[in-house]
């Protein structure tokens, strides 16, 4: 289905990324998000173990993996919306290690979620506006006096329609949000993300249920995102997409981090076809090894 | 023949009565709780409780004035919304639910129990609490009114004190629902992770609202006792779940809905209670007795309120668009 749009442009990748080999934990010329052994256990099953990791600042870095890789567990220790047993990790030089998520979130990293959230029962614009930091009537006593921030909820609200009339909501905005299509919601939602002004932005999926008319506008918001100085770090599947605006690639499986690199390298390292393929794909039946690489590329490939 | 007249007349009573008023405030205050951040509180009772008595106790044995009575009635429940607030408010809703129905009662069969009778007055409750309100009463002694609404200068003093409260209670709620503050409240409601993605201290938020929905329920309390005695049998569970039909009636997430809900609710349940004793004392309900008449009127208010919801379900001022998403 993404095989069939056709790039409004060519995407600049950012490269030169990283020091030394391009191998799991490598270390990065500028690393905005630093993870040093992480791991969570659900019961008997080590969900992430991730010795070492680093996402370079200013990038677009996708993080893919077969499902059950612990990938969104991952989003979820680093963005304190769930607590590692052991680890610490770092974001833009301050600790990470058992903040909640309001004030990971206020630190200016920002995430998406993989089932959107969408606040149903309020408007396009309040669920804008709502994304806003720093709001002074959001406190209870404030509150009560508008003339006290009024005026920043004028300004509030011209930012937010900006933002809607980019993603193109912007005929929405007094709709409820429950209004919305399933595609719709994944862009109120990234909209959402961009009021608060993050320097990482993290999405969960964002192509998940999108249709493929809108994919290419999803595409440009995040290629927008980078070209605005911000840096992304999304989970997903598809990996036209990945190829086509990843700058780095991290590869989980089994909750480890398994392979790194740029986008068409890190697809043949054979460590990622053993996490999407099994590790003994190759060891039976008889047939060459070489073919069984050229049908998984196949099958990886879907762009060509 | 009924005196179709006198049933009216009590009916209309019931509009500005200050029970009426007193339901109204408490059905607000759920508003907040459940209508705009989603919070289950199955124990407003217990905030009214903590009201009736934290006034009661303290004008009785403390001998306090009245503002520090009412004060010392805001604490307590400020403190009893922190005590049900801290463990629960980190869990899912209905754990919420759970810990307010039980914490409810245990505050009811306190103050119901024979151990501390010298100060709550067990089973009896308390009286004898009024002279120091009735004292700040500017009105000359006399009888006011027109048509059904006759009252002496006490009974006024009392209205006018308790729909005042509920007027600027409402205002004040009005205004901060619009406010920022009333849509991280609302987005609460919706998605508490989404707001939390999005840098607010949910919990805080939670447990803003549990306290100032709280204290709208031991003010209506407060109101609730100044025209009859505090007796603990009043505070049962029964009576959070009038306040939640009431609520429910007018439009859970409204704030007209709360007082004219609360209107209505009484209005029907004086006159359904006029109409069936007098009809049994007339003879058109030759199978009943009075006492049975008695229990019927809760039983029709009950269809009516059914017939409400059924017809009607997002309450009488709710959105009916609201409705159209409801999974």
């Amino acid at each position: 289905m993404s095989s069939e749009v056709t790039p409004t442009s060519k995407p600049v990748k950012t490269t030169g990324l990283h020091i030394g080999e391009a191998e799991p934990g490598c270390r990065k010329v500028d690393p905005i998000l630093i993870a040093d052994g992480v791991t969570r256990t659900f019961g008997g099953l080590k969900a992430v173990d991730v010795d070492h990791v680093e996402i370079p600042r200013g990038a677009i870095t996708a993080l893919i993996g077969p499902n059950g890789a612990g990938k969104t567990t991952f989003f979820n220790l680093l963005t304190g919306f769930d607590k590692p047993d052991t680890g610490k990790w770092e974001f833009d030089g301050r600790s990470l290690a058992h903040v909640p998520a309001y004030r990971v979130a206020r630190m200016g990293l920002i995430r998406t979620f993989q089932l959107t959230k969408a606040l149903g029962l309020l408007s396009v614009l309040d669920n804008m506006k709502l994304g806003a930091k720093d709001q002074s009537g959001e406190n209870l006593f404030r509150a009560m006096f508008p003339f006290l921030w009024r005026k920043q909820e004028e300004e509030i609200e011209s930012k937010a329609v900006e933002l809607l009339t980019r993603f193109k909501l912007d005929a929405k905005q007094t709709d409820y949000a429950a209004s919305l299509s399933g595609g719709q919601r994944k862009l109120l939602e990234m909209a959402r993300a961009l009021m608060s002004d993050p320097t990482l932005v993290m999405l969960d999926e964002p192509m998940a249920g999108v249709n493929p008319a809108l994919t290419q506008s999803l595409l440009d918001h995040i290629l927008d995102l980078k070209s605005q100085g911000m840096t992304v770090l999304f989970v997903e599947h598809d990996m036209h997409m990945v190829r086509h605006i990843a700058d780095w690639v991290v590869v989980m499986a089994e909750g480890r981090i398994v392979a790194e690199g740029d986008p068409y390298t890190v697809m043949e390292n054979p460590a990622v076809i053993d996490a999407y393929l099994g590790a003994h794909h190759d060891s039976d039946l008889g047939v060459t090894d070489t073919e069984h690489v050229e049908a998984i590329k196949e099958l990886i490939d879907d762009e060509q | 023949m009924i005196d179709w007249i006198q049933i009216f007349s009590n009916a209309a009573q019931e509009l500005i009565s200050p029970t009426t008023a007193a339901y109204a405030l408490a059905a607000l205050g759920l508003a907040i709780h459940f209508g705009y951040t989603g919070l289950l509180n199955f124990g407003q009772a217990g905030f009214m409780a903590l009201g009736a008595y934290g006034y009661a106790i303290s004008v009785l044995s403390f001998g306090l004035p009245v503002w520090a009575a009412i004060l010392v009635g805001i604490g307590a429940s400020v403190v009893f919304a922190l005590i049900l607030g801290i463990p629960t408010l980190r869990l899912r809703a209905d754990y919420l639910a759970i810990v307010t129905i039980a914490a409810a009662e245990i505050l009811r069969l306190i103050f119901t129990t024979n151990t501390f009778e010298a100060i709550t007055g067990s089973a009896q409750g308390l009286n004898g609490y009024k002279g120091s309100f009735a004292a700040l009463n500017p009105i000359p002694k006399g009888t006011y009114g027109f048509g059904p609404f006759q009252y002496n200068e006490y009974d006024w003093w009392l209205r006018i004190l308790g729909w005042t409260v509920v007027v600027l209670l409402a205002l004040l709620t009005w205004l901060i629902m619009r406010s920022p503050w009333g849509r991280v409240i609302k987005g609460i409601r919706e998605d508490e992770d989404a707001v939390r993605a999005l840098g607010k201290n949910v919990y805080s938020y939670k447990m803003q609202s549990l306290i100032l929905g709280g204290v709208y329920g031991t003010l209506a309390g407060m109101i609730f006792i100044l025209p009859r005695a505090v007796v603990p049998a009043n505070y049962q569970t029964s009576l959070t779940f009038f306040v939640y039909a009431i609520l429910l009636l007018g439009g859970a997430a409204t704030i007209l809905g709360p007082i004219v809900g609360s209107m209505i609710f009484w209005v029907l349940l004086s006159f359904f209670s006029g109409f069936i004793s007098r009809a049994v004392e007339a003879g058109w309900l030759p199978f009943m007795t009075q006492v049975q008449a008695g229990q019927l009127r809760f039983i029709l208010v009950g269809v009516a309120i059914m017939l409400i919801v059924i017809f009607r379900p997002q309450g009488i001022f709710g959105n009916k668009k609201e409705l159209a998403f409801v999974k």
